[in-house]
């Protein structure tokens, strides 16, 4: 069991390995010639107007809740679905119980409003 | 065991034997690991070098176009040229950029996509290393992509490079649902996580099984890789190049590299879950062929990607949202809840698989009642357009 989570570990490292090496290839091979216009933000060549990071849609936060009810869903779900074989016809339903639940939520969401754009 | 049928495990316990000879067990076990994890981690990448070449021969072909021709025989050294200039070109970081964020982010992404290859399963017994909560482990890597494109796009400082990564967010995560929750079918009729146990238990491909589930797995994967007809995140003509407009040379290339082996690894995703890895004759024997056959059916997959790529345009973000949230979440809920009480029932007799198909259908077909009658009440009444006169050829 630790052996495949050791394998996990080494694998993190070996896969950021390969991306860093045509970075690090690049550093020595490509001319630096900086000036400040280059390194100006790139916005069509106009130049850039007041602060990037300003507060933005809210929509985008209300999507990300309601992702997050979901996520954690599937979290509790999976287990359910592995141990299927070992579960009588009662759990399965109360499985499914829980997913009505959560497409009652759903439902619940879109009829706020939530899933709407604009 | 011999050379022919299994070479990899025929090295490794030769690798083995060697070492063990003058290095203490640890040492050789932590040596072989380590080989493992090279040949995983690499094979993709190298097989990424081949894939853009063929993506961008096939997308000509869908375009009337010859595609790459020039640089050796078929134009396949084109990538290695590309490679080089990529290497070569001045590497811009802007001045208001977050410079730490900035530099991690495109190397998360390569990171992000590489880090499932550790769970495929390549044949019988060639797998980087069989997790027993493989399926969690893939979504759960699958989200540091979408880190990766939140930090490329905020730490930019550009206004299109955030509004690239506010979509890239709302359009990922959104996707995320109907995919964990479709990936729960085929983790429901194996019984497992494990990912060589989804492949062994195929003796029926999983998409005779759950057919709209593999469709839907299909779809909102392509939406979270962001191609065409979901890649507003990129979106050229509305906001210059999304997340990466700031990127310049081989960090630009490496988002480039990722999405490509992403598009393949959703390719051989939908070939493990649905298509029966790499189940096929002789497979056990010839464990090679085992690869071959994934390769194929992965590649398969990966065609359907571009096919959509090349036929659809992008579509609203809007529209974009609600076809996942109003369409694909609840489909795939009543997917899950229907194989769930069907295969509970029907699971171990030989009914399995007309009762499955037979719940898919009448899924299907609720669904399209729904649709029609969702559609009769917003359609607006038809407008009707004078005759007018039209030039016709002599």
């Amino acid at each position: 069991m630790l052996d495949h989570w050791i394998f996990i570990g080494i694998f993190i490292a070996i896969a950021a390995v390969f991306p860093l090496l045509p970075i690090v290839l690049a550093r020595f091979v490509a001319p630096r010639k900086p000036n400040p216009i280059k390194l100006d933000t790139y916005e069509c060549g106009m130049e850039t107007v007041g602060d990037t990071w300003v507060q933005f849609k809210v929509q985008y936060y209300i999507y990300a809740l309601v992702f997050l009810v979901f996520d954690i869903e599937t979290a509790f779900l999976f287990p359910w679905a592995v141990a299927f074989d070992a579960l009588p016809l009662f759990a399965v339903l109360e499985g499914v119980l829980f997913i009505l639940i959560l497409a009652g939520c759903l439902l619940y969401c879109w009829g706020k409003g939530a899933l709407e754009w604009s | 065991m011999s050379f022919i049928n299994d070479p990899i495990t025929f090295l490794a316990e030769w690798i083995t034997q060697f070492l063990g000879g003058f290095l203490p067990e640890a040492w050789v076990t932590f040596i072989v690991t380590l080989l493992g994890v090279i040949i995983t981690a690499s094979f993709g990448l190298v097989f990424v070098i081949f894939l853009i070449w063929l993506e961008r021969k096939i997308a000509a072909r869908f375009q009337d176009r010859l595609g790459p021709n020039r640089a050796g025989p078929f134009g396949l050294l084109q990538t290695f040229a590309d490679i080089v200039k990529l290497i070569t070109k001045e590497d811009v970081i802007p001045e208001k950029a977050d410079k730490l964020t900035f530099n991690i982010a495109p190397i998360l992404s390569v990171v992000a996509v590489l880090l499932i290859w550790a769970v495929v399963p390549f044949a019988p017994g060639w797998i980087g290393t069989d997790l027993n909560v493989g399926v969690l482990y893939i979504a759960a890597v699958g989200s540091f992509g979408i880190l990766s494109i939140l930090m490329a796009g905020w730490s930019s400082n550009n206004k299109y490079a955030l509004l690239g990564a506010f979509r890239a967010v709302a359009q990922l995560i959104s996707y995320e649902v109907p995919m964990l929750v479709t990936l729960m079918v085929p983790v429901l009729l194996a019984r497992s996580m494990g990912m060589m146990t989804m492949v062994e238990s195929q003796d029926l491909w999983f998409i005779f099984l759950a057919p709209i589930s593999a469709i839907i797995f299909l779809v909102s994967s392509i939406a979270e890789v962001g191609r065409t007809p979901f890649d507003l995140i990129e979106a050229e003509s509305e906001i210059v190049a999304g997340y990466h407009t700031e990127y310049t040379g081989m960090k630009f290339g490496l988002f480039f590299a990722a999405e490509f082996l992403h598009a393949f690894t959703i390719g051989v995703l939908f070939a493990i879950f649905f298509l029966g890895g790499w189940r096929g004759p002789g497979a056990e024997q010839f464990r090679l062929l085992g690869v071959v056959y994934l390769m194929l059916k992965g590649l398969l997959g990966y065609f359907v990607v571009m096919w959509v790529r090349s036929t659809l345009p992008r579509i609203r973000i809007d529209h974009m949202l609600a076809f996942n949230w109003k369409f694909l979440t609840p489909l795939s809920l009543a997917l899950l809840v229907m194989t769930a009480i069907l295969d509970k029932v029907f699971g171990d007799t030989a009914l399995r698989f007309p009762v499955l198909l037979a719940g898919n259908g009448s899924v299907l077909l609720v669904t399209w009642l729904a649709l029609r009658w969702t559609s009769r009440r917003h359609t607006k009444e038809r407008r009707v357009f004078k005759k007018r006169p039209v030039a016709k050829p002599a």
